[in-house]
């Protein structure tokens, strides 16, 4: 078996295969215990170790592949009670770090999804700076995360019991305030060192990785089209070591947060099941903080302060991107139970894809019924914002009102885009600060609305199962609101100050030639469409088209200058 | 001889590419153009904004033809582009000097 396990090691994708196949397997075996010995009598064949190989019978159907003789007995004759368990304890805990791994690697193509919404929805003379921010946040945000983040976030979780214990990460920094401890951040993991050299760590690390990266590429979608790169690559340390490990903290990491229920009794405390508020609106208000600072791209607006469109170059990628998300959700919901033997996960990845029908359609029916046609760019921010509404309560809430949850969402997210550019007057090009952060508060506050009480045994150190307002339970809507305040005020207070002191030292925002110009040859120093014919609207070419033409004869030199106009 | 720029709609290139070679028009060269007339394009809204397509994509035919073809060619143009509604185009008609064929060097008519 150990042997066999190493080869797995080695093959890439064939570990992924075969260890499905193992946990199949597993499964089948968790109802033998009851009767060890039988299945060894029962088999006709002798098991001995050695033996397997030389049959050479095909197993085409499956049913004869993993049996007893899979299970690792000193003496096959007589397998013992503890020598079974131990495999069955194996056998669980390698479901749940497989499934944590493979959601894991869903959620990180979400970052692929993210680049081509955002990307999409700017003008063709942005799409390279615009690509390649969402391409190097990747990088930048998991070495950030790696240094000191994680340990920010999951230093003193304790033992994540799925993962096999993870005991390494026992220390978190508290403060103690009205009597009650304050966890305020982790202390143990930094550069994932020898201390925390274990399977389940490792697991953990990677899974809450792609989630901060999530988090972390929320913003340049509102930022596009005019931040400057170096202030960028700043931000990508900064929201990856401090702002958002911090905020995780407090709600993942066992802080203070988390443990507003076992310390002042409002229900579990802040419960978000997969990062409404961790991971979207800590974004989408870093978003909020990020744009109102560097104000909005010449020519958003009129001199009277009217918002002017100024349309995406291409919306198939931005839908294809859009679809690419709702995959991905696919591993950033059902994988936060951490545990593929929870099979509560049916229950989360269904609610998940219906919230995010509820919000495409319920955006699209409103943007038909007022302005007459459905907006492919709304349907898609409608279909996001369903989901992240949906990636606190997904695993506490009916089928039904996972429908309604989506549908708010729809609806809110269009509202929110018309007032965000409208009243506040913040120039949002792909609706990030919408879709991400009104609606990742939505996510947070309607578990405390509508958690049904049947799941969440013992949350955050909690007896009982999560359950909100509308189910008889008043002081978890409260904690909700606690948590989604806290979330707003820290991480806007904390984005602005750092954005501003950005401002003082480089500079957030590139030169007006630069913008009008358009980033790419500027900023990366490479254009996305480099022979793309470029709409005469944009004032690409404004450095070039003054040189007068060498006019060789009156007449011709007006057609030609038209015809290249052209 | 004759030049003749038509501005049509670009789902119409087709219709009429075949009416003037049915009245014997021999060579075309087309271009994705854009433009507006009076109508000084249109408002779409997005993202709840709204913005003025003033430039409407059209394509452009620009034939060079003997004189006495000029008429029929315009007659076909009208007929194929024509749909009655604001955007339809238009045909510029205007007497061309000279013609050459590069690759022989034939001037006038022959050239063409």
């Amino acid at each position: 078996m150990s042997m066999r396990r190493r080869l797995f090691v080695s093959f890439g994708i064939g570990v992924v295969l075969m260890l499905g196949v193992t946990g199949l397997r597993s499964i089948a075996r968790a109802q033998a215990p009851a009767a060890p010995v039988e299945p060894a009598a029962t088999t006709a064949p002798p098991p001995t170790p050695v033996a397997a190989a030389p049959a050479a019978v095909p197993d085409p159907t499956g049913d004869n592949t993993g049996t007893a003789s899979d299970v690792v007995v000193k003496d096959a004759k007589a397998p013992k009670l503890d020598e079974v368990m131990s495999t069955v304890g194996h056998s669980k805990i390698a479901i749940n770090l497989m499934w944590t791994l493979l959601t894991g690697f869903l959620v990180m193509f979400m970052q692929a999804g993210f680049a081509l919404v955002e990307t999409g929805f700017c003008r063709a003379k942005n799409a390279a700076h615009t690509m390649s921010m969402n391409f190097m946040i990747y990088p930048i945000g998991m070495l950030g995360y790696w240094i000191c983040g994680f340990a920010v976030q999951m230093g003193g979780v304790g033992g994540v019991a799925v993962l096999g214990g993870t005991p390494p990460l026992n220390s978190e920094f508290v403060v103690n305030l009205f009597g009650h401890p304050f966890g305020l951040f982790g202390m143990k993991g930094f550069f994932l060192n020898a201390d925390v050299y274990d399977v389940g760590v490792f697991a953990l690390f990677l899974f809450q990785m792609v989630f901060m990266d999530t988090t972390a590429t929320i913003p340049t979608g509102a930022m596009a089209e005019r931040w400057k790169w170096s202030s960028f690559l700043v931000y990508g340390f900064f929201i990856s070591m401090f702002t958002y490990p911090l905020f995780a903290n407090w709600v993942w990491g066992g802080g203070w947060l988390s443990q507003l229920g076992a310390n002042f009794g409002l229900g579990h405390g802040h419960v978000d099941f997969a990062g409404s508020s961790v991971v979207h609106m800590v974004g989408g208000v870093a978003a909020l903080a990020g744009a109102m600072v560097l104000g909005p791209r010449i020519g958003k607006y009129t001199k009277e302060g009217k918002p002017v469109a100024i349309p995406g170059h291409h919306i198939p990628m931005a839908l294809l991107g859009t679809f690419i998300l709702a995959f991905g959700w696919f591993g950033f919901n059902p994988g936060s139970t951490l545990a593929g033997g929870d099979l509560r996960i049916a229950v989360v990845a269904t609610n998940t894809m219906l919230a995010g029908t509820g919000g495409a359609i319920a955006a699209m029916i409103y943007m038909m019924t007022r302005f007459g046609k459905p907006d492919p760019s709304m349907m898609a921010n409608g279909m996001l914002a369903g989901l992240v509404a949906i990636t606190a309560p997904c695993a506490f809430v009916t089928a039904p009102v996972a429908v309604l949850i989506g549908t708010v969402a729809g609806v809110l997210v269009c509202w929110s885009v018309f007032f965000v550019e409208g009243t506040l007057k913040v120039d949002d090009p792909v609706g990030a600060i919408s879709v991400h952060g009104v609606n990742g508060a939505w996510g947070v506050l309607s578990l405390g609305l509508f958690a049904d009480g049947v799941y969440g045994e013992g949350w955050n150190g909690v007896p009982g199962k999560v359950t909100g307002l509308f189910y008889g339970a008043p002081k978890q809507f409260l904690a909700q609101c606690i948590g989604t305040l806290t979330c707003f005020v820290f991480v806007f207070a904390s984005m602005w100050v750092f954005f501003k002191l950005v401002d003082v030292i480089l500079g957030n925002r590139v030169s007006v030639e630069t913008e009008l110009a358009g980033l790419d040859l500027p900023e990366v120093g490479a254009l996305a469409y480099p022979e793309f014919v470029l709409s005469p609207g944009s004032s690409v070419g404004a450095f070039e088209a003054p040189k007068p033409l060498p006019a060789p004869s009156p007449a011709p030199a007006a057609a030609t200058a038209r015809v290249e106009a052209l | 001889m004759k030049k003749i720029e038509a501005i049509v709609r670009p789902h119409l290139l087709e219709a009429v590419k075949n009416a003037l070679q049915e009245v014997g028009v021999v060579g075309m060269t087309v271009s994705e153009v854009k433009g507006f007339g009076r109508q000084k394009g249109h408002t779409e809204t997005y993202r709840g904004s709204e913005y003025k397509v003033e430039l409407v994509p059209k394509v452009k035919i620009e034939v060079a033809l003997p004189e006495e073809l000029a008429e029929g060619a315009v007659d076909a143009v009208l007929k194929t582009a024509k749909t009655g509604k604001f955007g339809d185009g238009k045909v510029f008609v205007s007497s061309l000097e000279d013609v050459v064929r590069i690759r022989t060097g034939e001037h006038g008519e022959q050239a063409l």
